[in-house]
């Protein structure tokens, strides 16, 4: 213990203004001139989206589609190899979401496979041939290896994409963090219009470019005979004296000719006729020389605009369309072709995403929340006060004096380490006001003790400090362990009642013991009063 | 001023089996609610589902929402009213599509009561995935808590105390989250934090006493356990009121003014604080107690 009253009472001065140091941005907001907001900390207190409103959303990216996807390609470049190379297979389809299975008429071709899968493809190893009838039926596997190498990439694009699409939004501190194998957290505060965020977050934005099957009919194919290569998929049409949207069913090619990885930029452009919105895009090098042939091999068909399985719009290639550019109408609104565009830039996600988790509040129960807080340490505070200084008389003034400097104390450290203050936090430091004068409790009642067996002022707070010290250590750090398993497993707004109990429990101890102790010795050393008022 | 009087000498170890009896009959009571309402009343951290909170610059009727809610077939969820001028609506896991349900919910009640009618405040949607999660984090940070605290209070001081207070936390959990369902109150992530704080608390205060019952016993080696138990309760008890009042107070001064968020939790900790205040006094001192009658502590003293 330092027993020079002047070096103690330097250390509280030194804490303290620490502490309002870092307050400082927090308490004046923008009234400083700039000289002093240089050498000042920029942040004020950090509030949770509980208090300043927004959005926190946990999405799961689905890394197992992004595998199936791999697969599936993979299944199709097989299938063209053995094509070319005149290897004779009577199927070939992926079975699991990690493994194809292909059949065989008889061994030569099966070995004549396998030397292909050997040399082309060693990422793959066959896990099980069986012979049934003459015919071979083989299942190959990818290696588990690369199996979790593809679903790591898909989570690591899906972050980016994300990232980029947050970014184009115009959302100020946005905060969007991976957690664990396959989730993201992404934390929007001050969001205006929750759901449009959310569309543009969730959507999967895989633009696809596919001829119409125009040799068959669509009616034969609604009637379930679908013929092979090709599949059903629904476009919507506005219906313009009702402004109703109608579902209409189209028959397109299953294979893509394009995808949206083949485009340089999207931007919104208004029509010169009605004014509506549409999306012009602009390819990339490769995807203007794809173009440029896909439509030269296919003037007169129709070419349908594919957005996540949904047809936008199948127009009639007129001619051969040069230049790199193209555009995708169909019936939006300003801000749905704004995010459109700014979805098809940011690419698209690697694999879908699916929202685990959302908590959005509104900017006016935040206000709320901070105002009722806000009362509830007011009251919570006089009310202790108040009573301490009824039941201790100028000791409970001491020991309001500590109380005061610990609410500096915890607010001044949420600032310096940036921690987020939430309402459950709001509600320790509530608790803790009710908990901070524990100490001085303990310490008080050990002195009133120590007096009745007689002993002098001085000797009486030596030992109620003295004796006092452990219980007060033994019993705060029980609490601080139920604190730090709070912080360890909670969530949001519980880690930040976490938070502030930690923090206040320990500015507690310093407070309660180390500051009252100063004021105490002064009076019975320099003072040499003759009795505590305790 | 003086509430509890220096000298007083209340036989509390005398009283031990009331005591125990007393909890016993608490935590029969609190196990057969829980069994009697068929688990507890999880809120949507847990159980998965939707809440969503909206205010109103109109007069409504539930009726009316509940009725404007039948396209979207969440006509049957739960609406309450919550304050004068808002309503909480929680639909269940299950019961439509979670993701786009507040859009819609905001679209249709916009369309029922006006554009600038209403106004979302809240919106929580956890899938079920979460909920488990979450309700798997939950119980961990509960059992850890507690065997933390065991190995510290083992190591502080001795085994035989640490049961003592473990056993007096597991009787405060118990208790609290069965006050929960007797008044059929939702629980949630919320009052999770609510229960650890109140381990936190509770386990504060019973080592105060045990401190004290370890000063004494060094003191006085050859008195009886039970009588130096007694005696610090005693010593101690003006400080564990005192404490237990001030934290008692700033926890009215939540329930009261810290809104609705808060309202429960608040609730949680004011029975937590009640519970565990008596258990410190009445439950972790006599199990020491009755565990050295079972293990007696042959070097030190008698019983």
């Amino acid at each position: 213990m330092i027993k020079s009253i002047g070096i103690r009472a330097l250390i509280v001065l030194v804490v303290c203004l620490a502490a309002l140091f870092y307050l400082t941005p927090s308490l004046l907001s923008d009234s400083l001139p700039a000289f002093w907001k240089k050498n000042l900390p920029a942040d004020k207190i950090h509030l949770g989206l509980d208090l300043q409103g927004g959005m926190h959303l946990v999405l799961e990216v689905q890394t197992d589609k992004a595998l199936e996807g791999t697969i599936e390609r993979i299944s199709n470049d097989i299938k063209e190899t053995m094509m070319e190379k005149k290897i004779r297979f009577r199927s070939i389809a992926r079975t699991h979401t990690d493994a194809i299975t292909l059949e065989f008429p008889d061994h030569p071709a099966r070995e004549a496979f396998e030397k292909i899968l050997k040399d082309n493809y060693p990422d793959f190893e066959a896990t099980s041939t069986t012979q049934r009838e003459g015919r071979e039926i083989v299942q190959i596997k990818l290696k588990v290896k690369r199996a979790q190498e593809i679903k790591k990439l898909a989570m690591e694009q899906g972050l980016e994409t994300i990232r980029n699409r947050v970014d184009q939004f115009g959302i100020t501190e946005p905060e969007i963090i991976p957690q664990g194998e396959d989730r993201i957290i992404v934390q929007l505060p001050g969001i205006r219009d929750p759901g449009r965020a959310k569309n543009l977050i969730g959507k999967t934005a895989l633009l696809e470019f596919k001829l119409l099957d125009e040799e068959h009919s669509l009616e034969e194919a609604m009637r379930g005979n679908i013929p092979e290569g090709s599949v059903v998929a629904y476009g919507t049409r506005l219906d313009p004296e009702s402004g109703r949207r109608t579902q209409v069913p189209y028959l397109v090619k299953n294979k893509a000719l394009m995808t949206g990885a083949s485009l340089e930029t999207a931007k919104v452009s208004i029509g010169d006729r009605f004014g509506e919105p549409y999306v012009s895009l602009k390819f990339n090098a490769q995807g203007a020389q794809d173009f440029d042939r896909i439509t030269g091999e296919n003037v007169k068909k129709r070419l349908a605009i594919v957005l996540d399985g949904v047809i936008h719009s199948a127009p009639v290639i007129q001619e051969r369309i040069s230049g790199g550019n193209a555009q995708i109408t169909g019936n939006f609104t300003l801000d749905e072709a704004k995010d459109l565009a700014i979805v098809l830039r940011a690419g698209a996600l690697p694999a879908p995403v699916t929202i685990l988790e959302e908590r959005t509040v509104g900017p006016s129960l935040g206000q709320d929340s901070i105002d009722k807080g806000l009362w509830s340490t007011i009251v919570g505070g006089l009310l202790v006060v108040l009573f301490m200084m009824v039941y201790y008389k100028l000791s409970g003034l001491v020991a309001n004096f500590a109380l005061l400097l610990n609410i500096i104390i915890i607010f001044g450290a949420l600032a310096a380490f940036r921690a987020t203050l939430t309402l459950p936090g709001i509600a320790g430091i509530v608790l803790v006001i009710g908990m901070a004068v524990d100490a001085n409790v303990l310490i008080f009642e050990r002195i009133r003790e120590e007096m009745r067996t007689g002993k002098t002022p001085r000797a009486a707070i030596d030992a109620g400090y003295g004796k006092a010290f452990l219980t007060i250590l033994d019993s705060n750090v029980t609490t601080l362990i139920a604190a730090l398993f709070l912080f360890g497993f909670g969530t949001g707004p519980v880690k930040g009642f976490a938070v502030t109990l930690t923090i206040g429990i320990i500015a507690s101890m310093f407070t309660a013991i180390f500051v009252t102790r100063i004021v105490f010795d002064y009076f019975v050393w320099n003072r040499k009063i003759q009795s505590i008022s305790i | 001023m003086e509430f509890i009087k220096p000298d007083i000498n209340f036989d509390f170890v005398g009283k031990m089996k009331v005591a125990l009896s007393i909890s016993l009959v608490m935590i029969f009571i609190s196990i057969a609610s829980i069994a009697w309402h068929g688990g507890l009343n999880f809120g949507i951290d847990f159980a998965g589902g939707a809440l969503v909170q909206v205010k109103f610059n109109t007069p409504f009727t539930i009726d009316k929402i509940r009725d404007s809610f039948r396209p979207l077939g969440i006509q049957n969820s739960i609406i309450q009213q919550y304050g004068p001028t808002e309503i909480v609506v929680r639909v269940a896991e299950g019961a439509a599509d979670l993701k786009e349900l507040s859009g819609k919910m905001e679209e249709t009640l916009k369309k029922t009561f006006g554009q600038d009618a209403v106004e979302m405040r809240r919106v929580e949607m956890v899938g079920p995935k979460v909920g488990k999660d979450l309700t798997k984090k939950a119980l961990l940070a509960i059992l850890f808590s507690w065997i933390g605290m065991l190995i510290y209070i083992a190591w502080r001081f001795e085994l035989r105390y640490a049961a003592g207070g473990i056993l007096a936390l597991v009787h405060d959990t118990i208790i609290t989250i069965g006050a929960f369902s007797l008044l059929n109150k939702e629980f949630d992530l919320t009052i999770v934090a609510a229960l650890l704080t109140i381990i936190g608390y509770s386990i504060n205060d019973t080592i105060v006493v045990f401190d004290r019952i370890r000063e004494n016993s060094r003191k006085n080696i050859r008195q009886p356990l039970a009588e130096v138990i007694n005696n610090s309760i005693n010593q101690t008890l003006s400080r564990t009121i005192l404490t237990s009042f001030t934290v008692f107070i700033v926890l009215l001064a939540l329930f009261f003014f810290g809104g609705p968020v808060i309202h429960d939790f608040a609730f949680a900790l004011i029975v937590g604080v009640v519970v565990g205040t008596y258990s410190s006094i009445f439950i972790a001192s006599p199990i020491v107690l009755i565990w050295e009658r079972w293990m007696p502590d042959k070097i030190r003293r008698k019983p």
